[in-house]
């Protein structure tokens, strides 16, 4: 369970990114976030695998309090959260298996990592995924020679590899194609039911939010200002996470909730 | 072999593979190689070449004492070391001038495109590269020996070096261009010399300038050492203030030097920024 | 370029009396040129036919230059990559990253004959002070350019690894040495052959190598032996040029 309560994230002396901001995700739900450019979307998911430093408030992940934790502390929390990037961020020059084991860096030494020597049970656990997400024939390939749809799947695998409690991806599908986008969506719901892991998505698509994700939430100048089931996202919900005044809200006049009902 | 059910819902589960090799072996041998052959040649050179171990191990000690020595920098020779400095920034400029000049002809000839035939294509090339595989020092030592000690063998030195350097990268450039507008000036029935002139001058002359630039700013460091084999420059008061033990007043020098090396690398950029 | 033209030819102006000036006063002396054309005349009539009598000397001052240079390779290289992420803006601490940039300003500033002087004083004649010299010598070419490359990488790969909980270590081998592996390899080579290159300089100094054979050669006026060390130069520069040219282009 992720538990945020009351997350500021302020840059310098500016107005907050994040103003207060509470979000409970519980079991293998998936999570969409919407909301335009600016909103702290991607600000709130930097946040809970403290890529972001938050200001103030608390990340709470089954049980352990992420903020403030740093070192080896941080890492062991970060093994527990896998991310999936909007522009893959694999590393080009390395195989799609090293891309790969590479979300289990945080389990194995250095040593191991410098040598390629990956344990029997990642090698194996990797052919398993790959073959799941279909790219087990490229586990020889080196990451820049893979299409997009590919590089994505390969980015979720990296992810998964980390046996994660939650997974993040930051606009996942927003340098794809629109039927290889779908795909990946349609992937991560999936996987998201057959691992038991709830997935928090950060997407700007708001027809694959409804399709593919069990909840919505609306972001507006980094509140949230809607929470529900897709079927709630009525065309005036639509209207005031997209186009609010920006000017009240930075006034800090609360916008009035729309649907605070929340999923489960 | 029982797999874990983590992936309820996966097809068929043949056994994943538990083994992944980075390079195959023969791929792996190749790099063995490689390394094995790069070891040799470390400890072919580590093992053979002529030092005394103690000395490797007293180096650190020996250059701190040497630095010791130097500080704190004695300027009272200030004025006499900035004349002489001034005097290395005129080696430099000077022969980089005449270089900048001596390579055009040079250039012409050694590229394909605008030399007249193959004998001067030759003769380019063999300039070129005698004047570039032979160091400024050695050139030096050739023209101390010919016209005595002085800036003129460090002018000459710096100059005959600066020929092959410029010449080939002119001469390249000369050798990339587009062909399109000499073509044109051809059809037109213009003269030979006409054509250089409209057609070809115009699109090198930004490599010009860049390389003219470029070669003053590393001339400027070559005329710092000309002095040590007696070709003039700040170097021959770094050699006399070395050989007499006076170290803190060749630590001035070395400050004077670090100063005009960097002054110099500031004006040849704002220089690119102007002309480029 | 400049558009006032007033301004314009007052400084095409000052650079003519500046050159003129300049020239004008170079301290030629004639008498002592004209004895210097018979001189040359006598330095290249003794230098032909070069001789290769003493080639085991030739030989070992050659090997004494590859030595210096595989050393002073491998040391400055090993050397420049603490450096160079040292003088990388988007790795370093604002403090560290000055004191790396100061590191390779000084390395760079100095010519590697005044290096070698310094190293010739301090750790005695002889190959020892080469090695060292060019090793600074690397480190000023080779941590630069490796910082520019680091300065370039994409960070979003050093994120993905953070974010998974990678250690700093870990990181540094997945997703930084991956993007700057072939830069390091192109500059190692390029380096190598720049070292053997230098290493035939920096002799005359008294720091090794075939440098040293080819100052005393010149000092004793054995003139046909001089230009056969040079002969030998300029062919193993060509060369180890080809070579490293060849290397480096099929990375």
């Amino acid at each position: 369970m992720l538990k945020i309560t009351d997350l500021v994230k302020r840059y310098g002396t500016g107005d907050p990114v994040l103003k207060n901001l509470s979000l409970t995700i519980e079991g293998e739900t998936v999570v969409s976030v919407i909301g335009s450019s600016g909103a702290g979307k991607s600000t709130l998911l930097r946040c809970i695998n403290k890529l972001v430093e938050p200001s103030s408030g608390s990340i709470e992940l089954n049980g352990t309090e992420l903020t403030g934790l740093r070192g080896r502390a941080l890492r062991e929390a970060r093994r527990k959260i896998g991310m999936v990037f909007q522009g893959f961020n694999l590393v080009d020059r390395l195989t799609v298996m090293e891309n790969v084991q590479s979300g289990r860096l945080g389990y194995i030494s250095t040593w191991a990592a410098l040598t390629r020597r990956y344990p029997r049970e990642d090698i194996r656990r990797a052919y398993e995924l790959m073959e799941r997400v279909g790219i087990a024939h490229y586990a020889d390939k080196r990451a820049d020679e893979l299409s997009g749809g590919e590089r994505q799947r390969v980015g979720v695998v990296r992810a998964l590899m980390q046996r994660p409690e939650i997974l993040l991806a930051d606009e996942p599908t927003a340098s794809l194609d629109p039927k290889t986008s779908e795909q990946i969506m349609q992937l991560l719901r999936d996987l998201a039911g057959e691992l038991k892991l709830p997935v928090l998505i950060n997407i700007h698509n708001v027809a694959e939010a409804r399709t593919y994700t069990d909840r919505i939430v609306g972001m507006r100048y980094g509140r949230i200002i809607f929470d529900s089931v897709p079927g709630d996202l009525t065309d005036e919900a639509m209207e005031e996470i997209y186009a609010g005044i920006p000017s009240r809200d930075r006034a800090g006049g609360a916008a009035a909730p729309l649907a605070m009902k929340a999923a489960t | 072999m029982s797999d874990q059910s983590t992936m309820p819902g996966a097809p068929l589960r043949e056994a994943f593979p538990e083994e992944w090799h980075r390079f195959t072996p023969r791929q792996r041998m190749a790099r063995y190689l490689g390394l094995l052959f790069a070891a040799l040649a470390v400890g072919w050179s580590i093992t053979s070449i002529d030092v005394i171990w103690e000395w490797v191990w007293d180096a650190p000690a020996q250059m701190g004492d040497l630095f010791g020595r130097m500080v704190p920098p004695d300027a009272t020779n200030l004025a006499t070391i900035l004349k002489v400095l001034w005097e290395t920034v005129n080696i430099a400029t000077i022969a980089t001038l005449f270089a900048v000049l001596v390579s055009l002809p040079v250039a012409w000839m050694a590229a394909q495109n605008t030399t007249p035939n193959r004998a001067t294509l030759w003769l380019g090339r063999i300039i070129l590269v005698s004047s570039r595989s032979i160091n400024t020092i050695i050139w030096a030592l050739l023209f101390v020996a010919i016209f005595g000690p002085g800036i003129v063998a460090g002018i000459a030195a710096i100059m005959l070096r600066s020929v092959g350097f410029v010449g080939k990268l002119l001469g390249e450039a000369i050798e990339e261009i587009d062909t399109r507008p000499v073509e044109a000036l051809e059809a037109t029935g213009a003269s030979r010399a006409k054509v250089i002139l409209y057609a070809i001058v115009p699109q090198v002359m930004p490599t010009f300038w860049a390389v003219a630039i470029l070669r003053w700013d590393i001339n400027l460091r070559e005329s710092t050492v000309l002095g040590l084999v007696g070709a003039g420059g700040i170097g021959i008061i770094l050699q006399s203030a070395i050989d007499t033990f006076k170290w803190q007043e060749a630590a001035t020098v070395l400050l004077c030097i670090l100063g005009l090396v960097l002054l110099g690398e500031i004006i040849s950029a704002w220089l690119r920024r102007r002309i480029l | 370029m400049i558009r006032n033209p007033v301004l314009r030819w007052t400084l095409w102006l000052a650079v003519a009396a500046y050159v003129i000036g300049t020239v004008a006063t170079l301290p030629v002396n004639w008498p002592r040129v004209s004895e210097g054309l018979s001189r040359a005349a006598q330095i290249f009539g003794g230098a032909f036919p070069p001789s290769f009598e003493r080639s085991s000397l030739l030989i070992d001052g050659f090997l004494e230059s590859l030595k210096i240079a595989i050393l002073a390779t491998v040391g400055g290289v090993l050397l420049s990559i603490p450096i160079a992420f040292m003088a990388a803006r988007n790795i370093a601490p604002l403090p560290v990253f000055y004191l790396g940039r100061a590191l390779i300003i000084v390395a760079r500033s100095f010519h590697p004959v005044i290096v070698a002087i310094l190293f010739v004083k301090a750790v005695g004649f002889g190959p020892l002070a080469g090695v060292l010299t060019l090793i600074v010598y690397s480190v000023g070419f080779v941590a630069k350019m490796l910082a520019e490359r680091i300065e370039e990488i994409d960070f979003g790969q050093v994120e993905a690894l953070r974010a998974a909980g990678a250690p700093t270590l870990s990181v540094l081998l997945y997703a930084i040495f991956p993007q700057i592996l072939p830069r390091q390899i192109g500059l190692s080579i390029y380096q190598l052959d720049s070292n053997l290159r230098a290493s035939a300089m920096i002799g005359i100094v008294g720091a090794g190598g075939i440098g040293a054979t080819l100052a005393n050669a010149f000092g004793r006026y054995d003139y046909d032996f001089a230009l056969a060390i040079t002969i030998i130069i300029v062919g193993a520069i060509l060369v180890s040029e080809a070579i490293s040219g060849q290397i480096r282009k099929r990375i």
